[in-house]
């Protein structure tokens, strides 16, 4: 890696002021693709989600999907956008064999929703980001490049199309660029977009996985002197995580600032994110912008929302991130800090949906702030991606409370939940991990703890309880550790007669 | 040749219906006529003698059941080949797409089936529905049955022709510019363009989207006005589809046979009536056609549409832009024709080399013609002011119609000319749509109905309604057939 | 003067996917200049004001309800195609231009 050679990131925004902007893709949950009626689930054999409509076969014609319609207008009002009043689909034209008509029918200057913002919180601070346009267009198949280095463009000898995706209502969404933000631009990016993904899933508009493509991120990044005109940006693509969203904007403003530093001039262009490396690397660099030759699209009368429709859609628009958050941490009586913990670890949402399948608040937060959050670091992943489901944690406390558990054997049992081996109980039984909690047993331990120790044990009847800790240890040790501490303890004073 | 053939739709309808005669005898007459005369005529570039028999033999077990049969279940009818229908070749007159068996029915031939009409098979046209002559189809023209040596209009030539030549009493075509009206006026046959959105363009292979309309082709006004309730009427696969009822033009068809327009108001446009452009022999037909219908009770009044002369170039412009990304996905990836994969070259050379191959030259001219126009630094002075055009020519019609219940002009400038007279100068070709462009760019309907004979050849007369009001230029077409009586072309026998 | 180049032609075969010849350039060229001559009339209407018309039916908000119908089946659908493989439609290598 070449990192070492560049300046320290604390040094690229000493000097430069980063500007960000943010072009987010998102697959609609829709039923239907958005011109047609074929079913949009994920994961058919190749070519068996299609019909004469979305293969772009001749004689075809597009009817558009009004849940998409409907979803995009929500996305637009919570996003705080005004909603046309009558705007048109467009064609923009591209021969790529991933879409089927060599056109792909998008919006261009009359997009659905226009000039919203969205307030995130970063380092205590509310940044307002401003939305250019939300709008809608149809997703292209996916290509798979044979004969090359790892299914990669270059270097294929030939390639196979699925038409599966192509027709899935994808919605746009371009924010403004985003001055001002300084040191922190890299978390204002992954703030945004987590927000953003937030709002979607309240609004049940997309699964919004970035993992599996169904939200995906550009990121416009360019670097100016303070005082001097914005510099020219660079497009980042391939930034399928959070984490790399932030990643991203920060290794393109060192890689940006060295360049500058070094009297470079930054080439407008197109770079993708490396999730291994962590940079970003050139792709193709434009000789001459591509005219798409937009036109309205013919095949499509004009969509004119009625006034009284998108009121009753923002009526029922659901409470905003925001808002909710604001609401739980009242619930679950956290202080702004320690809310802004939960915030930063991703675990709302998880700890939300734990309390909701029976635990308190503070387990949860115990669980997946302390246990979960320290793997999830260790392993470079989200928390929500780490292997545990709320219910699963809820499960976990149950047995902790009811005893069944001791807090060690709990993470043991987590361990265990983790590595996929089940629930917390199918992996305790497996491991044959639960609490020594039959009396017999336990009885015969203690005894012999006695027996074996009885210079201690006459100790503890002439009246010194805590000498009883070393008898403690030695049951500890003899039921390797599954027998509750506490219950010992009892049963030890109770034989020796000295409760 | 049988006297079956020689019937009109509606004459054959009833025959069938009453028992005279069966479906089966109806459609084997016709392909004995195909058999016979096509070899000069090449109006079919695909005969579906299986499918025929079969749709025939079940119109004729429905009436064994005593089912109800529709006003045309049994005539056979042929189908312009820009459509598509299922299992059965659909080429568009293109190369490219040779050998081609689309999975599914356009709507138009759907509701065909439905009807129980028989569908014979496929015609010639001009490729891609591009050109006024279908010297552009790759399979070679159909000849104008009148005059072997000439053109029989296009691009729907081969439908027109089919009808004039008693192949089939009806056909389907498509209009975007004239391609029903024209082949009509050529051939001494009738061919009516409804209103955009009138009738469904689901499963039509798009020239110009905005333009696009399917439409009946006859003998008669009355077998058109038949065929035109069966295949129009709202359909939700097409957006432009006007979710209204279909005009009543039979029932206007009817009024008008009886030869009474007392009250309609014929507008004559001033700039067509200058005569520019079109021969004299045509300006006389229609004077002629013009006077017979002042006798039948019609008034004449002049109106002015100053902007029709901007027509024809707005349409060259917005035609071809429309048609430049509509044809963008024949690309030799999905179906039809691929050249030079030959393990070497990469996709956009065997895209480029498939495109250069399967494409002719009009459809090429086209295609860059319409690229220039959509290009960002062009969009403006061509493509956006051609739509403005567009608006103003609406604006003209609109306000005639605020005067006039019809406008009426010849259909075409000339009767059908030799082959190869206009090939070498594609503008001149595109002359022949002169009269017929500003109905398309307005979106309302356009009936051709022969008026008479220049030299021989037969005229067309074109009679224009507003949007939706089909109805009256069938009554008008139906009046001007009672005076002037239909055309019989000479014998294709011998 | 003429309204369109013959580079401008070999532009516009090349952004439209068509490996036309020389011979088709020169007839091309002059065709297309005719044709853009002629049609270049429409610059003569003043329509500033005017607004354009990209459909001629008087519709809006013409929507379909979020309803799954029929597919074809793969067979159908990979029926016409050149050339299929594992299911998919085979094409040549693609040159990493507009990815």
């Amino acid at each position: 890696m070449t990192t070492t050679t560049l300046p320290a990131y604390d040094d690229a925004v000493a000097t430069f002021e980063p500007v960000i902007g943010l072009e987010t893709h998102v697959e609609l949950g829709t039923n239907t693709k958005m011109f047609c009626g074929c079913p949009t689930d994920f994961g058919g054999e190749p070519n068996t989600r299609v019909c004469p409509v979305c293969l772009g076969l001749p004689g075809s014609l597009p009817v558009a999907n009004k849940a998409a319609i409907e979803a995009t207008i929500r996305i637009g009002l919570a996003l705080n956008c005004s909603i046309a009043t009558w705007c048109r689909f467009a064609r923009k034209n591209y021969f790529y064999p991933d879409m089927p008509k060599n056109f792909q029918i998008s919006q261009y200057d009359e997009p659905l929703c226009v000039d919203g913002y969205l307030d995130v919180e970063v380092d205590g601070r509310t940044v307002r980001i401003g939305i250019e346009r939300v709008h809608l267009e149809e997703d292209t198949g996916k290509t798979l490049h044979v004969g090359g280095a790892t299914g990669r463009i270059h270097g294929a000898t030939e390639s196979l199309v699925d038409y599966n995706r192509a027709g899935i209502p994808l919605v746009e969404i371009v924010t403004k660029p985003v001055p001002g933000t300084g040191a922190l631009a890299p978390e204002v990016a992954r703030a945004y977009v987590t927000e953003l993904r937030d709002i979607l899933r309240g609004l049940g508009v997309s699964d919004v996985r970035m993992e599996e493509g169904s939200l995906r991120c550009d990121v416009n990044t360019s670097l100016n002197r303070p005082g001097e005109e914005w510099g020219t940006r660079t497009e980042t693509k391939n930034v399928n995580s959070l984490r790399s969203v932030e990643r991203a904007v920060r290794s393109e403003i060192i890689r940006q600032a060295s360049v500058l530093e070094a009297g470079g001039r930054i080439v407008q262009e197109t770079r993708h994110f490396s999730e291994e490396t962590g940079d970003t690397r050139p792709g193709r660099s434009k000789e001459e912008a591509t005219d798409y030759r937009y036109f309205p699209e013919p095949d499509l009368v004009p969509l004119a929302p009625d006034p009284a429709w998108v009121s009753a859609l923002k009526a029922a628009l659901p409470e905003p991130p925001r808002v909710h958050r604001k609401r739980l941490q009242e619930s679950w009586g956290l202080s702004d800090l320690d809310m802004q913990s939960v915030v930063n670890a991703g675990a709302v949402e998880l700890i939300e949906q734990t309390v909701a399948a029976g635990a308190t608040a503070a387990a949860a937060r115990k669980w997946w702030l302390g246990e979960l959050a320290r793997r999830a670091n260790e392993s470079g992943i989200e928390l929500s991606a780490v292997g545990a489901t709320p219910a699963q944690v809820a499960e976990l406390q149950t047995l902790v409370d009811g005893g069944k558990l001791n807090d060690k054997l709990a993470r043991v049992v987590l361990e265990g939940v983790v590595a996929g081996e089940g629930d917390p109980t199918a992996v305790m039984e497996a491991r044959g991990l639960a609490v020594v909690s039959d009396t017999g047993a336990l009885t015969a331990a203690v005894d012999a703890a006695i027996a074996a120790n009885a210079d201690v044990a006459d100790k503890v009847r002439g009246g010194n309880l805590a000498a009883a800790g070393a008898l403690i240890g030695a049951v500890m040790k003899t039921t390797k550790g599954q027998a509750d501490a506490k219950a010992v303890r009892e049963l030890i004073l109770q034989r020796l007669g000295a409760n | 040749m049988s006297d079956l053939t020689k019937l009109t739709a509606a004459e054959i309808a009833k025959r069938i219906s009453d028992g005279d005669v069966s479906a089966e005898e109806v459609t084997r007459a016709h392909l004995d006529r195909i058999a016979a005369v096509d070899g000069k005529v090449h109006a079919f570039l695909h005969v579906d003698a299986d499918g025929a028999i079969a749709a025939a033999r079940e119109v004729d077990a429905k009436r064994a059941r005593k089912e109800t049969l529709g006003p045309l279940a049994g005539v056979p009818v042929a189908v312009k080949d820009v459509l598509t229908t299922k299992g059965v070749p659909t080429t568009a007159g293109s190369k490219i797409l040779e050998g081609w068996r689309p999975p599914y029915d356009s709507t138009v031939v759907e509701r065909l089936r439905d009807a129980g009409t028989v569908i014979l098979g496929k015609t010639n046209m001009d490729e891609f529905a591009m050109g006024s002559s279908t010297e552009y189809s790759a399979y070679g023209p159909t000849n104008n049955p009148w005059d072997l040596g000439r053109i029989p209009g296009g691009s729907g030539g081969g439908s027109a022709a089919a009808i004039a030549a008693y192949e089939a009493p009806l056909a389907i075509g498509t209009d975007t510019g004239g391609s029903i009206r024209q082949p009509g006026a050529v051939t001494g046959t009738v061919g009516s363009k409804p209103t955009y959105g009138g009738t469904s363009r689901y499963g039509l292979i798009a020239f110009s989207s905005s333009l696009d309309t399917p439409g009946p082709c006859a003998r008669t006004v009355l077998d058109a006005a038949l065929l035109h309730e069966v295949m129009a009427g709202h359909d939700w696969r097409d957006s432009t589809s006007i979710p209204q009822p279909v005009p009543p033009v039979v029932e206007a068809a009817r009024r008008g046979m009886t030869g009474d327009l007392t009250g309609v108001k014929l507008g004559l446009v001033t700039q067509f009536d200058a005569g520019e452009g079109a021969e004299p022999g045509v300006m006389a037909a229609f004077h002629d056609a013009l006077a017979a219908l002042t006798k039948l009770g019609a008034e004449l009044v002049e109106v002015s549409a100053p902007h029709f002369q901007y027509a024809l170039p707005a349409y060259y412009l917005i035609a071809p832009s429309e048609c430049s990304s509509n044809l963008a996905r024949f690309d030799g990836v999905r179906y039809g024709l691929r050249v030079g994969d030959d393990g070497n070259r990469s996709l956009e050379e065997v895209m480029s080399l498939t495109r250069e191959a399967g494409f002719g030259p009009e459809v090429k001219r086209r295609i860059m013609l319409g690229t220039y126009a959509l290009s960002s630094g062009y969009y403006d002075a061509y493509y956006g002011q051609a739509q403005k055009v567009r608006t103003l020519i609406t604006q003209d019609f609109n306000q005639a119609f605020e005067q006039v219940d019809v406008l009426v002009s010849p259909t075409t400038p000339f009767v059908a000319f030799p082959f190869g007279s206009r090939t070498s100068d594609p503008y001149q070709m595109y002359l022949a749509d002169l009269f017929t462009i500003p109905t398309n760019l307005y979106g309302g309907p356009g009936i051709s109905v022969p008026c008479g004979l220049s030299d021989g050849l037969p005229v067309g007369f074109q009679i224009m309604a507003p949007t939706m009001a089909d109805d009256r230029m069938y009554r008008v077409a139906a009046a001007l057939e009672s005076a002037v009586g239909t055309l019989t072309p000479p014998s294709l026998e011998g | 003067m003429a309204a369109i180049s013959r580079d401008e032609v070999a532009h516009l075969a090349r952004l439209s996917r068509l490996a036309v010849t020389e011979q088709e350039l020169d007839t091309f060229a002059g065709q297309l200049d005719v044709i853009l001559q002629a049609v270049a009339r429409v610059g003569e209407v003043a329509a500033a004001d005017i607004p354009p018309t990209s459909h001629s039916v008087p519709l809006t908000n013409v929507l379909r309800e979020d309803v799954v119908i029929n597919c074809l089946t793969r067979e159908e659908a990979l029926a016409g195609a050149p050339d299929v493989e594992e299911d998919r439609f085979r094409v040549p290598r693609i040159l990493d231009e507009e990815a």
